[in-house]
């Protein structure tokens, strides 16, 4: 039975991220007063570029051509290593808190150095803004998360889902401040707005567009994808960690629907907020950045110290 | 007894080889290649013997000590190995090994323009040195110890001696050292006033009856004396401008082993021979620990000279083993000795882990400055086609640097977060503040750290060449390339064999008296390490094996999917200007953004100067150039008013001196009148 969930599990992220992607795409045309493409298209785009001839530069180096693998790869190990529908895994060593934030760190790591390689103008510029929000970003979206883990009294993810479901109504006041803290971390390190413009490739705002400039073809998909996957990754922390309710806690094959639609359902709320998000508010200048991390920082801090 | 005539007639022969090599070296001076041969080759031999001697005691258990009673008083050469000392001649040795190897091949650029002889002379003395720092167990004999091991790292920085600014860097680390060592007697003296013997052991039995007052000033003296040497925040100003100045394979040696002697001392003094440790002395060191680490990793970011760059860093890296220290001392005085061995176990760890990463970063910058003449990283560029395998092994140290799983340097930052997590949740709330700060500020290091060495690696390696000195550049010297490998190879050896080696070291730390009946609070199996409450575990050879078959299994899948699409090479987008190396980001550039955000602490300062050709009608400017730099807040809040103040004193002092030797025999005979009334009271 639990090899049916294992594979349901290590199979989910990749397998629904573009689509989250597409929704958030679709809900931002419809907003911004557009029919916009079907919530499918992300799916079709990446068979058109695994499909295509690719260009590399003649200045790229192995890092360059191997780093979209590695970061594709760290999306997906993560993706499996998370609580998604289901809390059985808690003896899943690699869903530990720590592990999950130096594994995205290694993503960004090279996908940073992949930017530098091909020695144009805008990806080392791209490179040097993402490392800058990354690094502010890490003691907030530690500490955010730690704040249900001290309650858990575990740093293990599914865990702590577990454990989160069972909080009393008084335990959640900090939990609001952890999860206001979380979504500011979220939003930098997936590239939303306030920190960055998914949609943009405009010089003098881009972070991520600019770092993955110079990839083409299949080597693009799998960048695309893997920042599909990151996204989705973010949503189901969010969604698992501070809203756990309705996760099946059994092996039994018969929760697993009922399970997998509310975790859908989750997951919808979130990208439909995201989108309203990008949709109402304007990007933040990238020197004002740096307060709205310090905030989240704070704000865990602050939610932590009313947990323990 | 039979194993401790075998260890202690090899720690004796490691050291004899040693001095054999400084000897012989300096005999060869004349001949540059036989001099390197003989001075490296025993410093290997003497390396491999101390590595075998170090083995033995951690495993077998072999511990022995050594007493020779000199004539003169109170000093006695007196040598006591247990296994805190073999765990740091087991990391000196083993860097010291790779060193070696690499230096076979790195002198020969100093052939014909310095005196191979002296540097072989004082390579071994200072190997031989740190050596005996961490296995001498009487004050005095100690103190003669540090002085040899810091005079001869002194003649190794100031090696160079054609440049000036070595010689002053020198100079600088001259000075601190020696008001290191200073306070280090000072906290020997009051220790041997209180217990009337200098040997440590003696020390370690009679210091229970002594006063606070007086444990805890010899605690302030040993960490300011202590810290000096370790590169603590405020004392560090010597380590930026010594490490650098130093020849590479002696930088790796310096970052990465002879720092640590201070944290050795730290762990013997505190937790050894001292009694108990009140709770502010953890608490102190903690704060410190998160100083350092911070401040170190945001002084790094604003080099664009590389050793400087890994100079800081290991200020940053004694700052996080700090953490584990502090936290360690906290537990212990809080009675809660299993969270004070997984402390203690979380920082020897890391000790090893950046002894392996920072000698790989020092050679592996070595090499590459040894191909392109310049420190600045700002002319190089694209190195990884010319030198593709030390960008290899660079790569391999940025990454175990920057605590990235698989490699060695997360693990060991793993567990000292999980010893400050298990602070804030186990102590009260003044102290349960400091653990969260301090995991604050380790939250933030490790998010710097990784921005750096995208920085450092990027810059060197990566893009195009920047100036012409790259496109002479050729792959190292074999010897070089070894000694690089074999360092690459253990940050992912240890990386996944993590498990093993926590409990060699947790071996170490429970053969301290302090900690020798207490369980452990965690848990390590070859496969995993974690704690026994359940609050975390973790699996490096799972996180290796997944990431390995996830990669592979992608490509695969990958290759399936796109197997008949062709790559074409083009050439850069470059908005259709003409490529040129000023189109890369610069190491400056890169981490601009970041000085602006922490402008408050690093105070950066720009100095715009244009000249005109035409002073009175400036319209066309002949050239103009910018200084970005930033203030040391430390010289200037710190050091600057101290030397002032000694300026100011010296003044008033001159006064005194006349010149007249008439005066002189008055003063004698005043202070001799005085004594006199002194001793008759």
């Amino acid at each position: 039975m639990s090899i049916i969930i294992w594979t349901i599990q290590l199979a989910l992220v990749p397998a629904v991220s573009p689509l989250c992607i597409g929704v958030v795409r679709k809900i931002k045309a419809r907003f911004q007063n557009r029919v916009g493409a079907g919530i499918f298209q992300p799916y079709r785009d990446l068979w058109k570029l695994f499909h295509k001839d690719e260009v590399i530069s003649e200045d790229a180096s192995w890092i360059f051509k191997c780093a979209p693998y590695l970061i594709f790869s760290t999306t997906v190990i993560i993706g499996a290593s998370i609580p998604l529908f289901t809390t059985i895994f808690s003896i899943n060593v690699l869903g530990d808190l720590l592990v999950v934030i130096y594994l995205i760190a290694l993503g960004t790591f090279f996908l940073a150095l992949a930017g530098m390689d091909v020695g144009s103008a805008f990806g080392g510029f791209g490179s040097s803004r993402e490392m800058t929000v990354a690094a502010l970003t890490e003691g907030g979206l530690m500490f955010s998360i730690l704040v249900p883990a001290f309650s858990a009294h575990s740093t293990n993810l599914f865990a702590i889902s577990g454990a989160v479901a069972s909080f009393s109504f008084f335990a959640f006041a900090p939990m609001i401040l952890a999860l206001a803290a979380f979504i500011i971390a979220m939003l930098a390190e997936t590239g939303r707005f306030p920190f960055d413009n998914p949609a943009t490739h405009l010089e003098l705002t881009m972070i991520h567009e600019a770092m993955v400039l110079e990839y083409s073809g299949k080597r693009l998909a799998l960048i695309e994808w893997a920042a599909a996957n990151k996204f989705f990754i973010f949503l189901a922390l969010g969604a698992n960690l501070f809203f756990p309710w309705g996760m099946s806690s059994s092996e039994r094959l018969g929760d697993v629907p009922l399970a997998l639609i509310l975790f859908f359902a989750k997951i919808l709320a979130f990208s439909v907020f995201v989108a309203v998000l990008e949709s109402t508010i304007v990007k933040f200048r990238f020197f004002r950045l740096p307060d709205l991390l310090f905030t989240s920082f704070i704000l865990s801090i602050i939610a932590m110290s009313l947990t323990i | 007894m039979f194993n401790t005539l075998i260890s202690s007639n090899i720690f004796f022969l490691s050291l004899l080889l040693w001095i054999a090599g400084a000897v012989g070296a300096l005999v060869l001076s004349k001949n540059d290649r036989t001099a390197n041969w003989w001075g490296n080759s025993f410093a290997i031999l003497g390396s491999c013997v101390g590595l075998l001697f170090s083995l033995s005691v951690l495993i077998i258990g072999s511990t022995f000590s050594f007493n020779i009673d000199s004539t003169l008083p109170l000093l006695s050469l007196s040598f006591s190995v247990d296994k805190l000392s073999a765990f740091f001649i087991f990391l000196i040795s083993l860097i010291a090994l790779l060193a070696s190897i690499y230096a076979l091949g790195y002198v020969k650029h100093y052939y014909k323009k310095y005196n191979i002889g002296a540097l072989g002379f004082f390579y071994n003395i200072f190997l031989a040195g740190m050596v005996m720092v961490v296995s001498a167990h009487n004050a005095l004999f100690f103190l003669i110890v540090w002085e040899i091991m810091s005079l001869a790292s002194y003649f190794l920085v100031i090696y160079e001696n054609k440049e000036k600014e070595n010689v002053q860097a020198g100079s600088l680390y001259f000075i601190m050292t020696h008001v290191g060592t200073a306070f280090i007697t000072l906290a020997f003296l009051l220790l041997y006033r209180s217990t009337g013997s200098l040997d440590f052991g003696v020390i370690k039995e009679t210091i229970g009856n002594s006063s606070p007052l007086i444990t805890d000033t010899v605690f302030i003296l040993a960490l300011i004396g202590f810290g000096t040497k370790a590169g603590i925040i405020p004392f560090h100003i010597w380590l930026p401008n010594a490490h650098p100045a130093a020849p590479s394979h002696v930088s790796a040696l310096m970052s990465g082993v002879m720092i640590k002697t201070g944290i050795y001392m730290f762990i013997r003094m505190f937790m050894d021979m001292l009694p108990d440790a009140p709770l502010w002395w953890g608490v102190v060191i903690l704060i410190l620990g998160a100083i350092s680490s911070l401040f170190g990793v945001l002084y790094a970011l604003t080099e664009h000279d590389i050793k400087r760059l890994l100079a800081y860093h290991s200020i940053e890296n004694i700052g996080i083993i700090l953490l584990g220290l502090g936290s360690s001392l906290v537990f212990w005085s809080l009675d809660m000795k299993p969270l004070a061995v997984l402390s203690l176990v979380a920082a020897l760890f890391h000790t090893l882990n950046h002894a392996i990463f920072k000698a790989l970063l020092f050679l592996g910058a070595g090499s590459v400055i040894s191909q392109t003449h310049t420190r600045n990283m700002e002319e190089y560029g694209g190195l990884i086609k010319y030198m593709p395998q030390t960008a290899l092994f660079f790569l391999a140290g940025s990454m175990a640097i920057s605590a990235l799983p698989p490699l060695n340097g997360f693990f060991s930052e793993w567990m000292t977060f999980q010893s400050l997590f298990s602070g804030i949740m186990a102590s009260n709330v003044p102290v349960r503040w400091v653990f969260i700060l301090a995991a604050g500020s380790l939250a933030f290091t490790g998010g710097l750290a990784a921005m750096c060495f995208v920085k450092a690696f990027g810059v060197t390696f990566l893009a195009r060449p920047r100036s012409e000195n790259v496109r002479h550049a050729r792959e190292s010297g074999f010897a070089l390339r070894v000694g690089m490998a074999v360092l690459a190879a253990l940050t992912l050896v240890i990386g996944f064999t993590a498990g093993s080696i926590t409990n060699a070291v947790s071996g170490v730390v429970s053969d301290l008296s302090a900690f020798n009946s207490s369980e452990p609070a965690f848990f390590s199996t070859i496969q995993t390490v974690g704690m026994r409450n359940g609050f975390a575990s973790i699996s490096m050879p799972l996180i290796l094996a997944s990431l390995i078959v996830t990669m592979a299994l992608t490509f695969f899948a990958v290759y399936l999917v796109s197997r008949n699409r062709k790559t074409k090479i083009g050439r850069t987008w470059d908005c259709g200007t003409t490529l040129g190396p000023r189109m890369e980001i610069t190491a400056t550039g890169f981490s601009n953004s970041i000085v602006t955000i922490f402008r408050g602490a690093l105070k950066p300062t720009k100095q715009t100067s244009i000249e005109y050709r035409d002073e009175d009608m400036r319209y066309f400017q002949k050239s103009s150039t910018v200084e970005l730099g930033i203030q040391d807040i430390y010289n200037r809040y710190f050091y600057q008013p101290v030397h002032m103040l000694t300026i100011k004193a010296s003044e008033y002092m001159k006064r005194i001196q006349s010149g007249n030797i008439n005066m002189y025999v008055l003063y004698i005979l005043a202070i001799l009148i005085a004594l006199l009334f002194a001793s008759g009271m």
